[in-house]
């Protein structure tokens, strides 16, 4: 009898330092994750993340930059010329290829963040050997469809997600 | 704690210059009631539809004086609120104007709220706001419920804390006893200045605020009574939600965070009396 | 903490390690192999009750700071941001407001714990006076986060409280001047509390850490209030035995904490701190949290400004030289039959006392307060030398096995009655 309460007590034993060592556990992982969680953005923030820009006072050939998600996003009102020149890049000549008409929703129109993808820089406008952007951190040139020529940055400047609420607005976000 | 006696007996005593035995025996009539609340308890939620009345009374009467600068319309399509339609608060959001710097003219410029803007304030700043109220100051009703309180004597401001009888609803309590506290003429040999009006709540007894609400004042479309008491019940209400938008997140977390505690003290103590068994102590 | 560890490193890598730094066999010594006595009751969890607190504390205090604005203008607000918009805030929030409240309370029973033992008395009178300290930054850091929200209570409350100052005679204006960094409390006297708060937790950290140090020195009294002679006979190692049960009262503990939180977050506090501060409009009635209303009590009950600070502070500076007011050779209560009925009182003097900060400084409430006052310094001056001079103790056990057998034979003898 002594010896069926010696090995029967180790186990009962074990199940109860198991369960209780596991339900601590689950305790101390979901009380971290408000801790984690509260770093996210806010829903003051989260409510800001759409923008919307009137483009009628945009002037072909004219640069206008706007804030969004506190990013400046660049709207490029393209001439005849520049649309022609960035239409007519053979895609085996960039480093990151993409056709210019997967980068715009009215050809006129170019959206862009303006943060350059090597270290996240504001590129200048109009500057540069392909009159797109030039960054002026590591010398990243940027071409008429905000794609990657030449420079360290590994890609094109990112298009965010905008639509056309009419000829004159858009809403980016 | 919530020894508060004082505020409103101290304030009474002084405006009305008697001590406080005569005060209790005088205003008898001048007691806040504790009210059914749905959102009372440990297991209290808020009334949708009460809310969304109470915003309706909110919107037609208090907000023409009183400013909610922390409601921000997309609050009123989140959930534990009044819980509108995306949808509807937009419209709704649409209907009024906020003011913007233009990136433009430099001016500032009017345009249609949007969800993200916060409830548009009937004044400038405090100073138009007296200008314009005769000289009274109309609150911000932000956290106005959790801002007001009532006196609760022993024991039941220690019963007000105890699982099973926890009530925090006083403010709410105060704000509907204030708003049917009115009374038409001030008791005999009190007089009022210009622009006062009498209450029996209010500490002073003498209110900045004419009576604000009138049966059938505002319409109601869902069989709701349109009295004077309901809206005040369902406007204290809202005013509830608007102090405190994340009441029943916090008391479901609550729940689970209690049952969870009550099973792993439990499981320490059934395994610290194996950790001891053999020990006398 | 003292003589060679107990510690036998298993591994290389554990040999190496301590070879260099012994920082595995200082935990294991301090923490593991510490002989605790066997006799502690739960009044003996309050300690870990309290680091628990302390950690609580830091981590949701350090979590607002990251979404507090620390501007009049913009603090009232900021703390509705983060009751509203910012993810768990609100829970987050609540639980550092009443997380106060609850520190407050376990200091409280853990300092009721010692009187009652006699844990300050020798040699255990620099961990009781470290324990004095903590207490008073306990205060410090309590009264400068109380003005954060920057609510009427917080301005109000810290115009009063550095009013204190200027009842220094000669210099107190120009003490005052200086820690509001103006001729109010205003923005300069907003940004140095919270700068403040900040810091005053770790130093309350760094000075836990000695009353730990100073704790594992001498070893912790017991309810017998004699020392541990036998290791084998009267200790258990500290891990598993004194952490489990320790464990088990920081998770009761958490019960009534996490009620208040989430349940009746602002019973606690004051309906007026959700009025955003107003220099120019006094609330009726300016009442302190409730830790500080025996304090406040003391104070308003001398009828002399500098009076009423020199006593309020007095009563907690007293508390430093008790382990030399008390001249008994007895440390625990148990023991002490007279001492026993003036430590209740003391309780219900402190309690008294706390009841009377709350009501307006008015007819009776005054005089209440004043016996009181006269009663809590009487206790410490009169009482305690006394009482060690004339009191006829019981005997006191020869050791902590001696008294639990005597406790648990009683028990067995009480059991065995009914049966025969």
């Amino acid at each position: 009898m002594a010896t069926t309460i010696a090995t029967a007590e180790p186990t009962r034993r074990d199940m109860l330092f198991i369960a209780t060592g596991a339900v601590a556990a689950v305790g101390a992982a979901a009380t971290v994750w408000p801790f984690i969680a509260q770093m996210n953005p806010d829903a003051s923030t989260l409510a800001l993340s759409s923008t919307e820009v009137d483009i009628s006072a945009i002037a072909e050939g004219q640069i206008v930059t706007v804030k969004w998600r506190g990013k400046p996003v660049f709207i490029r009102h393209r001439t005849k010329k520049e649309i022609q020149e960035a239409e007519a890049v053979a895609l085996d000549k960039l480093p990151d290829p993409q056709p210019d008409s997967a980068r715009v929703k009215k050809p006129e129109w170019l959206v862009v963040i303006g943060v350059c993808t090597h270290l996240g820089c504001i590129p200048l406008g109009k500057q540069g050997a392909f009159d797109g952007w030039f960054c002026p951190c590591h010398g990243s040139d940027y071409d008429l469809s905000g794609r990657i020529r030449s420079g360290p940055a590994p890609r094109n400047l990112e298009v965010p997600e905008y639509a056309f609420l009419s000829d004159t607005k858009i809403k980016i976000g | 704690m919530k020894l508060k006696l004082a505020l409103f007996a101290a304030a009474l005593t002084g405006a009305m210059g008697m001590g406080a035995p005569a005060l209790a025996a005088d205003a008898g009539h001048a007691e806040v009631h504790k009210q059914s609340w749905s959102f009372a308890g440990a297991f209290g939620h808020y009334d949708r539809g009460q809310l969304q009345r109470g915003f309706k009374v909110f919107r037609e009467v208090c907000a023409n004086c009183h400013s909610a600068n922390l409601l921000a319309f997309r609050n009123l399509a989140e959930p534990g609120g009044p819980q509108f339609s995306e949808a509807q608060a937009k419209e709704l959001a649409a209907q009024y104007k906020v003011k913007e710097l233009s990136d433009k003219t430099g001016d500032v410029e009017e345009r249609p709220a949007r969800l993200s803007d916060r409830w548009p304030a009937p004044f400038a700043n405090d100073i138009k706001a007296r200008e314009a109220m005769g000289g009274s100051l109309p609150p911000d009703m932000s956290v106005l419920a959790k801002a007001r309180t009532y006196h609760r004597p022993f024991p039941l401001f220690l019963i007000d804390a105890l699982p099973g009888f926890s009530y925090q609803e006083h403010g709410v309590d105060y704000i509907v006893a204030l708003l049917n506290g009115y009374k038409d003429e001030p008791p005999a040999g009190q007089k009022l200045d210009a622009g006062q009006s009498w209450n029996d709540i209010m500490p002073g007894n003498r209110i900045g605020m004419a009576k604000p609400l009138a049966d059938g004042q505002v319409d109601y479309t869902d069989g709701t009574p349109a009295t004077a008491d309901q809206y005040a019940k369902d406007v204290a209400a809202f005013m509830m939600w608007l102090a405190e938008p994340k009441l029943e997140d916090r008391k479901r977390t609550g729940f689970r965070v209690v049952i969870f505690l009550a099973v792993l003290a439990g499981l320490l103590y059934a395994t610290k009396r194996r950790i001891w068994a053999k020990i006398p102590h | 903490m003292s003589g060679p560890s107990q510690y036998v490193p298993k591994n290389a890598l554990a040999r190496w390690l301590e070879a260099r730094l012994p920082i595995i066999g200082f935990t294991y010594d301090s923490f593991v192999a510490y002989p605790t006595p066997k006799n502690l009751n739960y009044w003996w969890t309050f300690g870990a009750i309290l680091s628990f607190m302390l950690i609580a504390q830091i981590l949701t205090g350090v979590v607002l700071a990251m979404h507090y604005t620390g501007h009049t203008s913009m603090a009232f607000n900021s703390v509705e941001h983060i009751m509203r918009d910012v993810n768990w805030g609100w829970m987050i929030r609540y639980l550092h407001a009443n997380g106060a409240s609850m520190f407050f309370l376990a200091v409280y029973i853990h300092m009721a714990r010692g009187l009652y033992y006699g844990s300050y008395k020798a040699p255990r009178e620099v961990l009781w006076i470290l324990g004095v300290v903590i207490f008073l930054l306990m205060m410090a850091t309590a009264f400068m986060g109380y003005v954060l929200p920057w609510g009427q209570m917080s301005f109000w409350g810290a115009t009063v409280i550095t009013n204190l100052f200027s009842a220094i005679p000669l210099v107190g204006d120009a003490i005052t001047i200086w820690l509001w960094g103006g001729y109010s409390v205003d923005n300069p006297t907003l940004n140095r509390f919270f700068s403040l708060h900040y810091l005053l937790p770790f130093m309350i950290a760094a000075v836990v850490a000695l009353h730990v140090w100073a704790l594992h020195v001498v070893g912790q009294n017991n309810p017998a209030g004699v020392d541990i002679k036998d290791v084998e006979k009267d200790s258990v190692p500290f891990t598993p035995h004194a952490t489990m049960k320790d464990m088990v009262g920081v998770a009761v503990f958490f019960i009534l904490f996490a009620w208040f939180a989430f349940f009746v977050p602002n019973y606690l506090g004051h309906s007026d701190n959700y009025i955003e501060a107003n220099p120019l409009v006094t609330p009726a009635h300016i009442v302190p949290e409730w830790y500080f209303l025996p304090f406040y009590a003391i104070l308003r009950a001398i009828p002399s400004k500098l009076g009423g600070v020199i006593f309020m502070f007095a009563s907690i500076a007293i508390l430093v030289v008790l382990p030399w007011l008390d001249t008994s050779r007895v440390r625990s209560a148990v023991y002490r039959p007279i001492y026993k009925i003036f430590f209740w009182l003391f309780i219900v003097t402190v309690i008294g006392l706390g009841y009377l900060g709350s009501q307006p400084p008015e007819g009776g409430a005054v005089i209440a307060a004043r016996i009181l006052t006269a009663w809590y310094f009487i206790h410490f001056i009169v009482v305690m030398p006394l009482l060690g001079l004339f009191e006829k103790t019981k005997p006191v056990p020869a050791s902590i096995n001696d008294a639990v057998l005597a406790k648990n034979g009683g028990e067995r003898v009480a059991a065995a009655a009914p049966a025969q």
